[in-house]
């Protein structure tokens, strides 16, 4: 029932580009939580503190015993279509340029009614499983996904405007000589990349492993340093136009506390992995803001793959956190700049890398570079915010989540 | 616990304002010159109205307090309702009592909104907490995506087809051609509302209102005054509303009258087959198929039989939205929960002119309303009599 | 004395003498030198804008500048060394500004260089050079020419798992500029010591053994072969940064046409 996407054809010169039209935005404070859900993949409800209720659309009190204690849950996300529409009308400018569109209303096995939007390969009596996505408003709302989807399930135009997937699109790698480049690059391509640009700093310095990534069909590498502005300025003018996501890989880490770190080093931290993130956002951001709505080569996401020490600082990283912190600032910021365009700001936080010299000599558990860029690929397929990789970076961020000062505690050395 | 029957208290004055597609007049107009009219028919100047019930989607920043303000009125008794397509019967059962307890001698009470080019979207857009969180994301197709979810379902469980709708939309065609203030001023053939495109399927184009301008009033005083004045006027013979009825059904395929509607019958006094005139709420044939089940005019699922078996015209043995409906007439905002009232009103008192269903006596009127999330959250019905003999 | 400036501004406005710019282009891309990377780094050259006739400065142009001392073309100061750390004035602030205009010889090792990255200049290369060209005068600059300049890109540092390649001079070379007392040395790889010039005894003779001595060091130099072996003189006045252990700087040579 989903029409397989095919490479979209070269765009015609004389066509001006779709400004991007975002669906609606506005949400009172309790369905924020959707978002918030979505934005991490999970498929969740309010639940009563007090009677288990589950509550749909979101409350500021139980539906049905009145208590304010509600919590955002995972749930059980199988259901059942009761009814579907086509809408043919609507005065709404995003949908109007998407008609028709189809929704449902779906009563979820574990109790509400939900109205939704129906994935093209399931309608009326159809069991679905439900899930929570951002839309391109960054809004999390509701979709019925098939039990068994077919393979090209992800192609449906309603899903793929919540995804931002790699499929026929174009992708740079910031940093080449990033330990996990040749895995991302490999797993983007797997994943239907049209193309995978990667940025090679200090051109003028040569590295061995330059030469796994010069056999590759659609790949590319080409001069960029994040610490360079002038540098960021040329790429951006060469293939600015063309980039559809853009992966920022490149990251400067070197051990030791505050005290004991020279603040050049400290200084290369936050030029690297703060202010790079900026050039690279000033350079490229607009222009990928301005196409979100080009056609299936659309401009999507703007990943930047961060250090779980961005929720809490490590002493014995200390200037390599302040700078992850600072990037992590930095995201949201242009999560917030670039919500208006629609365009993805993907935050992946990882712990030490296997084959990172500057963690070698930390324990394991390490996030190898294959795990990294199945996180990057599953989280751009699924359209996410924020995703963790490796068990480090998921207990940090589960535990920063829960209590960020009991984190804090722990990591400074209080915890046994 | 008995309820007391609304002795001594009556209807009098409906008022109709011509509808209008757009228009660049305010609320605050529109209400101001049903109200004017409605006025007039009692004899009574502004400043000497003591009650006032006020429903309308459109008056902001303004809330009927600051109407008072604008129209130069002091009441001593002031309403609004905010029930949509059944703050007709709601607002009446209300001032109702306040007349007859002497709260207030005169309550008139007024629908009306505005229609601007785009207010559509805007009035949609804002229409509920709900609706902005859980439903407009999805496609915004606003009610007629809602009542096309539930057309579904309900199409789905009683085996209704397309053309029972079209036939009780065809039918408030032929009845609104006999009402010179109808929007809709050309025949329409079962053959053309099924060529009818689709708007959001099953929910085709002559299921659908026209969103437009427009205002309603009608007036309820003492029996006593309105005799005094020379009114013809109608007597309150039973009322019921409900809000939020049926939570856990999983979608909507009855409304709230089906919680008290004995209670309506027994108040009254007498049964559906004693109803001369039906006005039922119908932003869509399948809510007034609904509404024929709900209030006991055929039993639960036998709705679309009910259609088939009868003739919804004025001249039909079953006389239905006799002035057209807001499928014909057109949907001016909250007016919409009055149009069924005031017509009632006209039909019963013997001055609904063209529309006039012969020797109509007694009519029952119910409102819907509030798509606030996936289904209408208010009912209301009514059974009034005509008082002149 | 006043002729003999009136001299040579005659040669030079006469087209007699001429200048040659001994400097590369101050650039992002151009390499720095590379250490371990536990080490602090030589900063990379970045030019960012304060304005460009904009909103942040409606009617000029002007940028800020980070670099290390030892970026580009530069000049090393004999306090740039640990052998020269109490060296007396070894700072540039400090270095007799005297010093920075004087004669120059040039050595060319360009063929050898061209045959073996790494070329060593040897006491015997200076000893047949001192045969055809007399003995090296004291106080003087000596550049080693290599045509190194020539190379970009991944070409110029030459790394290679086991460091990087690049022609310098043996430590008994700079036992013997020193018994010439020259002024200073000057090359046009990234250092005055070879690519490989950590595994000398000692290591990075040119800078252990020239700074310990209160030499000077140019390095980064070009077109060397615009140069006579002897008879120019080189103006290579560094920053006068307080403290300063080296510095980009713009190096000329006064030539005879």
């Amino acid at each position: 029932m989903t029409t397989p996407l095919v490479p979209p054809s070269k765009k015609d010169p004389q066509k001006r580009t779709q400004v991007p039209v975002l669906p609606p935005m506005t949400r009172s404070r309790a369905a924020l939580g959707l978002g918030v859900m979505a934005l991490q993949g999970r498929f969740g409800l309010q639940v009563c503190a007090d009677c288990q209720a589950l509550q749909y659309p979101p409350r500021d009190a139980c539906v049905k015993c009145m208590s304010p204690d509600l919590s955002w849950q995972d749930v059980d996300p199988s259901g059942t279509v009761m009814a579907e529409t086509t809408i043919r009308v609507s005065p709404e400018p995003y949908f109007r340029e998407r008609m028709p569109w189809r929704m449902g209303a779906v009563h979820l096995h574990a109790g509400p009614s939900l109205n939704c939007h129906l994935h093209g390969e399931v309608g009326r009596g159809d069991k679905v499983r439900m899930a929570l996505k951002l839309d391109r408003a960054g809004q999390g709302v509701l979709i019925a996904l098939p039990l068994k989807g077919s393979d090209v399930m992800q192609d449906d135009p309603v899903l793929r405007a919540m995804s931002s997937d790699p499929k026929h699109r174009r992708i740079l790698i910031s940093d080449a000589r990033s330990p996990m480049a040749l895995a991302l690059t490999q797993a983007l391509l797997r994943a239907g990349a049209a193309h995978v640009f990667l940025g090679e700093p200090e051109t003028w310095l040569s590295w061995p492993e330059r030469a796994e990534f010069e056999g590759l069909d659609n790949v590319s590498i080409l001069p960029l340093d994040v610490t360079d502005v002038s540098s960021v300025a040329k790429l951006a003018a060469e293939i600015g136009g063309k980039v559809d996501i853009l992966i920022n890989t490149a990251s400067y880490a070197r051990p030791g506390g505050i005290l004991d770190t020279d603040t050049t080093f400290a200084g290369n931290s936050f030029e690297v992995n703060a202010l790079g993130l900026m050039r690279l956002a000033q350079g490229f951001g607009p222009a990928m803001a301005g196409r979100v709505q080009d056609g299936i080569n659309s401009a999507v996401a703007f990943v930047n793959i961060l250090s779980v020490r961005a929720l809490s600082s490590d002493a014995n990283y200390g200037a390599f956190g302040a700078s992850q912190a600072a990037a992590r600032s930095i995201s949201q910021s242009l999560r917030a700049e670039f919500c208006s365009s629609g365009l993805r700001m993907m935050n992946v936080y990882i712990g030490p890398v296997e084959g990172d010299a500057w963690f070698q000599p930390l324990p394991p558990p390490k996030v190898t570079p294959n795990a990294v860029a199945r996180s990057v690929v599953g989280g751009l397929v699924d359209g996410l915010e924020e995703v963790t990789c490796g068990d480090i970076a998921r207990d940090v961020y589960a535990r920063w989540q829960t209590d960020p000062l009991l984190l804090e505690r722990e990591m400074t050395g209080g915890g046994s | 616990m008995n309820r007391l029957p609304y002795d001594g208290v009556v209807l009098v004055a409906p008022v109709s304002v011509p509808y209008v597609r757009y228009t660049n007049e305010t609320a605050h107009w529109w209400i101001a010159r049903a109200l004017r009219e409605a006025l007039k028919i009692i004899d009574m100047m502004p400043q000497e109205l003591d009650g006032l019930s006020v429903s309308c989607f459109t008056l902001a920043p303004d809330t009927p307090v600051g109407l008072t303000q604008h129209l130069g009125i002091s009441p001593r008794w002031l309403d609004t309702v905010p029930m949509g397509g059944a703050s007709g019967v709601a607002a009446m059962r209300r001032a109702a009592r306040a007349v007859q307890c002497g709260d207030v001698d005169v309550v008139a009470c007024v629908a009306g909104d505005t229609n601007r080019i785009d207010s559509f979207r805007n009035l949609l857009s804002a229409f509920s907490r709900f609706s902005m969180d859980a439903t407009f994301p999805y496609g915004f197709g606003g009610p007629n995506a809602s009542f096309a979810l539930l057309q579904d379902a309900y199409t789905h469980t009683y085996g209704a087809t397309r053309e029972d709708f079209g036939k009780i939309a065809v039918s408030q065609r032929a009845n609104a051609l006999h009402n010179p203030q109808a929007i809709m001023k050309k025949p329409l053939s079962l053959e053309q509302y099924m060529d009818g495109r689709m708007i959001s399927d099953p929910i085709s184009l002559f299921d659908c209102v026209m969103p437009c301008a427009g205002s309603e009033a009608f007036i309820m005083m003492r029996e006593d005054m309105a005799v005094a004045k020379g009114l013809p006027f109608a007597r309150i013979s039973a009322t019921i509303e409900r809000t939020n009825a049926f939570p856990d059904d999983p979608i909507q395929l009855r409304g709230g009258w089906a919680v008290d509607i004995d209670e309506l019958w027994n108040m009254a006094g007498y049964g559906p087959k004693d109803i001369d005139v039906l006005q039922t709420y119908d932003d869509y044939p399948v809510i007034c198929m609904m509404q024929f089940e709900d209030l006991g005019f055929c039993s639960k699922g036998e709705g679309p039989e009910f259609v088939r078996k009868h003739d919804l015209t004025i001249g039909g043995d079953f006389p239905h939205n006799t002035s057209g409906g807001q499928l014909s007439v057109g949907q001016a905002g909250a007016a919409g929960g009055y149009l069924g009232l005031v017509e009632a009103i006209r039909q019963v008192t013997g001055t609904a002119g063209p529309t006039q269903v012969i020797g109509a006596k007694r009519a029952a009127v119910s409102g819907f309303g509030v798509i606030n999330y996936d289904r209408g959250l208010c009912s209301a019905a009514a059974v009034i009599e005509g008082g002149n003999r | 004395m006043s002729d003999l400036i009136a001299n040579v501004t005659d040669a030079l406005m006469s087209g007699q003498a001429r200048i040659v710019d001994l400097t590369h282009t101050l650039d992002p891309d151009f390499p720095v030198i590379i250490l371990p990377p536990e080490f602090g780094q030589c900063a990379r050259f970045r030019m960012e804008e304060v304005s460009a006739y904009d909103h942040r400065g409606p009617a000029w142009k002007w940028h800020k500048l980070t670099m290390n001392e030892h970026t580009g073309t530069h000049f090393d100061a004999p306090s740039h060394w640990v052998s020269g750390k109490d060296v007396p004035n070894g700072d540039v602030d400090e270095i007799d500004p005297s010093v920075f205009v004087g004669p120059v010889v040039v050595i060319d090792c360009s063929q050898g260089a061209a045959q073996d990255d790494d070329y060593e200049l040897t006491p015997e290369v200076i000893l047949a050079w001192e045969a055809e060209h007399g003995m090296i005068p004291a106080d003087n600059w000596v550049l080693m020419r290599t045509d190194w300049s020539k190379r970009s890109g991944a070409e110029y540092l030459n790394m290679a798992e086991d460091g990087p390649h690049s022609p310098g001079p043996t430590p008994d070379a700079v036992r013997l500029l020193l018994e010439r007392d020259i002024r200073g040395f000057g090359t046009e790889t990234v250092g005055t010591d070879a690519g490989q010039g950590s595994h000398y005894v000692p290591p990075y003779p040119a800078h252990y053994l020239l700074h310990g001595a209160g030499k000077f060091g140019l390095q980064c130099l070009r077109s060397l072969d615009a140069l006579p072996p002897t008879g120019a003189l080189l103006i290579a006045p560094p920053l006068k940064i307080k403290g300063g252990t080296g510095s980009p700087l713009r190096v000329l040579a006064l030539v005879t046409s």
